[in-house]
């Protein structure tokens, strides 16, 4: 190729980018199509115009392992919570069915309903926290670390009981501080790349941030069979995974900033139905 | 999660001579590369399934090879022509030499 032709090329590309540019972002046509698939806010003071599940935002063969049970594979983490389920473990010689008995009745509709206030902690706790506080008060037992595989299979049974339920969390009375806190979280700039939780869920979702389509970061389907990781991925790992892309550090897993982030974001999906365990990228 | 057990589905369970019958299977496994390093930058050994295979009545049906680029969890979908009733079985077997067996019974009229 001669200079010129070179240059030639050069200025071409550089035109053909500009055009691209100066395009507005639109959805294309191998795009996942989330809209119209929303449900109303409760009112208009809501952030978000309508509620839409991440499972709207992803690709129809992701959809497809979730809309079956038989290809999800997250039920492996089903079925593993409930053989844990029945498993007596620690001193006290108890199961979670010691106290609970069938899970299908006594658990339906807790998961929807997390992280919920508790009386004796004087704070908030969520579905994992409460799963260890009764292993360790009633059973006896070590605690799960956050993130064995039998804290994330439990968290899912428990809350796979709540499966198509609406996400109803409480944010009055004590919960009111936390939920304003959670809230503060998520507008607050985070990171070297300086990005809230707002900036890409609330301000740009439906829009791709480079190879990435983003949602509204919604938590009705966790803990999520993630195909990138090829496991269930409990929310605050995915919500370290987000604060470690904007380059920032992330809270402690179970700490109070996660479990304000938790609640609030819950209630951001409010009347969502549980997916757990959902599929998502 | 290794106890998990493997699931199977057929489409139908009883088929006249000649039809096709569709089978999925899932089954629970790392299926750990053998490519990534843990945190202190050792290599972690590949663990995987290699071989799954599907019989009836001891009659090969449909097997493969599987290599370290297949996601954990593998499915596997496959279609044929069952000639006689029987059992099928199912074998995933993997680099530690674990078979993961599963059977299923299926009417030929």
């Amino acid at each position: 190729m001669s200079p010129r032709l070179a240059l030639c090329a050069i200025v071409l590309l550089a035109v053909a980018a500009g055009v691209a540019g100066l395009a507005p972002a639109q959805n294309g046509p191998d795009h996942p199509h989330w809209q119209g698939h929303g449900i109303k806010p409760p009112d208009r003071t809501f952030p978000l115009p309508e509620i839409v599940s991440g499972y709207w935002f992803r690709t129809k063969e992701t959809q497809a392992i979730q809309d079956d049970d038989f290809n999800n594979p997250g039920f492996f983490a089903v079925e593993q919570g409930e053989q844990l389920w029945s498993k007596p473990d620690g001193a006290a010689g108890k199961s979670c069915a010691s106290c609970h008995q069938d899970a299908a009745a006594s658990m339906k509709g807790v998961g929807a309903a997390m992280p919920k206030w508790s009386d004796a902690l004087h704070k908030p706790v969520n579905l994992e926290q409460q799963i260890n506080l009764c292993r360790g008060e009633r059973m006896q037992a070590a605690p799960w670390k956050f993130g064995a595989a039998e804290l994330t299979a439990m968290t899912t049974f428990v809350r796979f009981q709540s499966r198509g339920l609406p996400v109803s969390p409480r944010v009055d009375g004590p919960m009111a501080s936390w939920f304003e806190k959670g809230k503060q979280l998520y507008y607050t700039r985070n990171g070297q790349l300086d990005l809230a939780c707002a900036s890409c869920h609330e301000r740009n979702y439906g829009r791709n941030l480079r190879a990435d389509f983003l949602s509204q970061g919604q938590s009705n389907g966790f803990p999520v069979y993630r195909l990138r990781d090829q496991r269930l991925v409990p929310l605050y790992e995915r919500m370290e995974g987000c604060i470690f892309d904007v380059r920032g550090i992330p809270y402690a897993p179970l700490s109070d900033e996660f479990l304000a982030l938790e609640l609030y974001v819950a209630w951001r999906g409010t009347g969502l139905p549980v997916e757990t365990p959902a599929v998502r990228n | 999660m290794a106890e998990a057990k493997p699931r199977i589905r057929l489409d139908k369970k009883e088929v006249r001579k000649g039809e096709t019958v569709d089978v999925k299977t899932l089954v629970s496994h790392i299926m750990e590369t053998g490519l990534r390093k843990d945190a202190s930058g050792k290599l972690i050994p590949r663990m995987i399934i290699n071989t799954f295979t599907c019989e009836l009545n001891g009659k090969f049906v449909f097997g493969c090879d599987l290599e370290s680029a297949v996601s954990a969890n593998p499915f596997f979908e496959f279609k044929f022509k069952p000639t006689e009733s029987g059992v099928l079985k199912f074998t995933w077997i993997d680099d530690e030499g674990v078979r993961i067996e599963a059977t299923e019974t299926i009417t030929v009229t």
